[in-house]
């Protein structure tokens, strides 16, 4: 007899295009609710969610930041949805060097959604809960899998340190936050 | 720190080619918090009452409010003041959209453009990075064309543009400004950025706007969005379906026009069709809609979809986007029975830039000369012969100034006067030498009466509002409608109450009814939340307009102490919109504004009462502590901390030295 397959919860944010107005509020409230302390700024270039907008063609797609990628893409595609043409960028999640998106706007480090996951737990993400056209949804749904995972969790600040090991290297990299480190301690006496 | 504003505001001068970053004093925003309140500060320090709108000295400036740009739902708005070509008075049109927050954003809470540039240019506000850019090549493109087109070369997508069509640049008196899915129309503050040579304005923001209190903040603002779910389900009973939501009426979304259509005139304000509205008609303006509305949409950070994408293979973007009434405004304007026509040539008119309440007005006016034979075939070559066709005709020599165009392309008012022959007459529909909404009814409202006669934001719909438009025709509707109005100021619950209660039973009808004092409060009551709205960049959709708004004199205090860190309660805010108000008024009497012109069209009502009339004036302009002639009193202006004021209305004959200025005395001063 087969065995039974091992199932985990999967929360996911459902996207309805067509039911998008295009007001951002997602992208206001993701910024605030991310901000330290909680909703002391808005800033939507912060915002882990974005809006593609684009009414003169009907576009209107919001769209979450995923994983950091150090990587451009080789091409660049497009897509026709019903008549609509769309960059392929437009669908794609990833924070990644061809783009300012999903990046902190001083830093330029990589933001990614967290499905706003906080103590004690949200019942919604703030960009659902403000969402009240229902263009987002969320919903939390149980998938089987192969097998055990070891989940990796990448916090934000290795995600931030892995983007900056990119950028400039591992070695120069060391060898500021070594400088910076001493020149902390110098200060401090 | 700052919060809720930036504390810059960005000076250009074209002339000199000149930008600056200035600080704010944080005085004037406790003072008069933002938006209206800070222009019509800036408007009365920096611009001598002789100045020629359309003259280098006049100033622009583009404002966000004071809550723009933060959580508050629907803080978008642009707050667009200066002086109008048109009424020669202040103009303070404004616009939803997403413009305003991207410029907080960028750190700027106004931009502030004097001077004219040597030829046409646009502004690229890339954060604390402004240029000015040569914008030759963007002559006679239309609007939303406009604001493509320089996305495109700058390669931002995301910068929010405000632009003018040809109107703006031909300088058409009522002229407007787009941007995306907004128009801020009256006034003709199109035609002063056209006057300047300044084409567009590009922004693009990506820094942080903080809040004082951001919890509390938070969730102030979150039980606004709660109320807008509550309202979708809950609308108000008794009261035709484009009255009973929020936001503006919601005329994208709802088919059913037919209080529109049926209470509304036709033509050039003639016609009171009753009977337009059928089942059949109902039918194919349906089927119309259907086929013309791609999306619903909305402005920055709201949920109330007033607008919508309607595609339109004419023009060069293949759609644009439209809002609310001017569905209909061409439509009725020309006695067109088809929707079509309506939006196609909205979408074009949006494109050169013109007020959609307006344009159609001075068309209909056009067509009504010709009919009586004031524009003859010389005046008008080739003017076609169906009404619908007449209408493109004299849109296209409006905007290119061709003509007789050039004489419409000044509105009604200033074109009666040039044309002559009798075209006065034909000019029935102005107040203050601007085009009002065409409604033409039969008793007078004397709630309406002082609406109509003193606003001075030119526009009805922008002093009006949480009224209902006619008693409600049951005890039960009434008592539903009273329950939770917990929109009404402190001490007057009762008395508002027992308005609605009674209006409409026998002996409780208007004219004489209800009595003055209350008439008085009712009126001041519905403008000043619109001076509320418009210090803090709120769309009246979800605030002053609608039945039982989202925000109301309750909820805004903490709504903005939260934010601000400001400690502001009931009183003080209405203080704040006194102030403002009054020093609108100021700016306008320094202007020439003269009790003459604070009157409805003599044909707004059938049944007219000037004796009464005169007395409901009179009672309301000593209910806002002003003069018989319409003036502030030097107490009133130094109850509000504008002695200044004051002064300088004495100073200029306005206002007599006492502070009480007689009528024979400014009589006089006009015969001069």
């Amino acid at each position: 007899m087969k065995e039974k397959k091992k199932t985990k919860i999967i929360k996911r944010i459902k996207i309805d295009a067509d039911q998008c107005n295009g007001c951002r509020a997602c992208e206001a409230i993701c910024a605030a609710f991310h901000a330290e302390p909680k909703y002391s700024s808005v800033n939507p270039a912060r915002a882990r969610i974005h809006v593609f907008h684009d009414p003169i063609r009907n576009i209107y797609l919001p769209v979450y930041a995923g994983e950091y990628t150090p990587a451009e893409c080789a091409g660049r595609n497009t897509y026709t949805l019903n008549g609509q043409e769309y960059d392929e960028c437009a669908f794609c999640r990833a924070s990644c060097p061809s783009r300012d998106l999903f990046k902190e706007p001083d830093s330029g480090l990589p933001l990614k959604c967290d499905m706003c996951e906080t103590e004690p737990p949200l019942e919604e993400p703030m960009c659902v809960q403000v969402c009240i056209d229902d263009a987002l949804t969320y919903e939390e749904v149980e998938v089987e899998v192969e097998e055990e995972e070891e989940e990796v969790k990448v916090e934000d600040l290795e995600l931030g340190v892995e983007a900056l090991i990119d950028k400039y290297g591992m070695d120069k990299l060391m060898k500021t936050l070594a400088r910076m480190a001493a020149a902390k301690e110098e200060g401090a006496v | 720190m700052r919060y809720t504003e930036t504390g810059f505001n960005l000076e250009v001068d074209l002339t000199h080619g000149n930008i600056e970053k200035v600080a704010t004093d944080p005085r004037d925003t406790e003072l008069f918090l933002g938006g209206l309140g800070t222009n019509a500060k800036i408007l009365w320090d920096r611009v001598p009452p002789e100045t020629d709108p359309l003259s280098p000295e006049n100033i622009i400036i583009f404002s966000s409010g004071l809550l723009g740009g933060t959580l508050a739902p629907s803080a978008n708005r642009t707050i667009v003041t200066t002086l109008s070509p048109q009424t020669r008075l202040m103009a303070f049109s404004m616009m939803g959209g997403f413009w305003a927050p991207e410029l907080k954003y960028a750190g700027f809470d106004k931009v502030i453009v004097r001077g004219k540039a040597s030829g046409l240019v646009y502004l690229w506000i890339d954060n604390d990075t402004v240029e000015i850019r040569d914008a030759s090549h963007l002559h006679g493109k239309g609007a939303l064309e406009t604001a493509e087109l320089i996305r495109e070369e700058l390669k931002e997508p995301r910068a929010r543009i405000l632009a003018i069509g040809l109107a703006g640049e031909n300088q058409v008196y009522y002229a407007s400004i787009e941007h995306e899915r907004s128009s801020a129309s009256r006034g003709g503050i199109g035609a002063v950025m056209g006057s300047k040579g300044l084409k567009a304005i590009a922004v693009r923001g990506t820094n942080d706007l903080n809040i004082a209190h951001p919890a509390e903040f938070w969730e102030e603002c979150d039980k606004i969005l709660k109320y807008i779910e509550f309202r979708r389900e809950n609308p108000i009973k008794g009261v035709p379906p484009i009255l009973a939501g929020l936001g503006s009426p919601q005329e994208m979304a709802i088919n059913d026009e037919q209080w529109h259509t049926t209470s509304f005139s036709w033509g050039n304000a003639r016609v009171r069709r009753k009977d337009f509205w059928t089942e059949e008609t109902e039918k194919r303006w349906h089927e119309v809609q259907s086929r013309s509305v791609e999306r619903l949409i909305s402005c920055y950070n709201c949920p109330m979809r007033c607008g919508a994408i309607v595609p339109h293979p004419e023009l060069p973007t293949h759609r644009y986007m439209m809002k609310c009434y001017s569905k209909l405004t061409y439509v009725m304007g020309a006695m067109a029975d088809d929707l079509e026509f309506g939006f196609r040539i909205a979408g074009l008119a949006q494109e050169y830039g013109v007020d959609g309440y307006t344009a159609p007005q001075v068309m209909a006016f056009a067509v009504e000369l010709y009919e009586n034979g004031i524009l003859t075939d010389e005046d008008l070559p080739g003017f076609p012969e169906k009404n619908e066709d007449r209408f493109f005709y004299l849109l296209d020599k409006i905007v290119h100034r061709e003509g007789i165009g050039d004489v419409l392309a000044e509105g009604v008012y200033w074109a009666a006067r040039k044309i002559g022959k009798g075209a006065e007459k034909f000019d029935h529909n102005t107040i203050k030498k601007h085009e009002q909404i065409p409604i033409k009814l039969g008793m007078l409202n004397p709630i309406y009466y002082i609406l109509w006669s003193t606003g001075e934001k030119i526009n009805i719909t922008q002093i009006e509002g949480q009224m209902p438009q006619a008693p409600f025709p049951t005890k039960e509707l009434k008592e539903d409608f009273i329950k939770d109005w917990v929109q009404i100021p402190t001490g007057k619950e009762e008395k508002f109450k027992q308005f609605i209660m009674e209006w409409g039973e026998e002996g409780k009808r208007f004219p004489f009814w209800p009595p003055i004092d209350l008439i008085c409060e009712l009126v001041e009551w519905q403008e000043t939340m619109h001076y509320i709205d418009d210090t803090l960049g709120l769309c009246a959709g979800l605030s002053s307009f609608p039945l039982k708004p989202a925000y109301h004199i309750h909820n805004l205090p903490v709504i903005i102490s939260h934010a601000t860190g400001l400690d502001i309660d009931e009183d003080g805010l209405w203080t704040i919109a006194r102030r403002t108000r009054n020093l609108v008024r100021a700016i306008n009497l320094r202007r020439g504004l003269r009790k003459t012109d604070e009157k409805p069209p003599e044909d707004h009502w059938k049944k007219r009462f000037p004796e009464y009339e005169a007395k409901l004036l009179d009672e309301y302009y000593k209910y806002k502590g002003w003069n018989t002639d319409g003036v502030p009193t030097r107490e009133t202006l130094e109850g509000l901390g504008l002695g200044y004021v004051a002064e300088d209305l004495i100073k200029r004959g306005v206002l007599k030295g006492n502070g009480t200025s007689s009528s024979e005395a400014s009589g006089e001063k006009e015969k001069n």
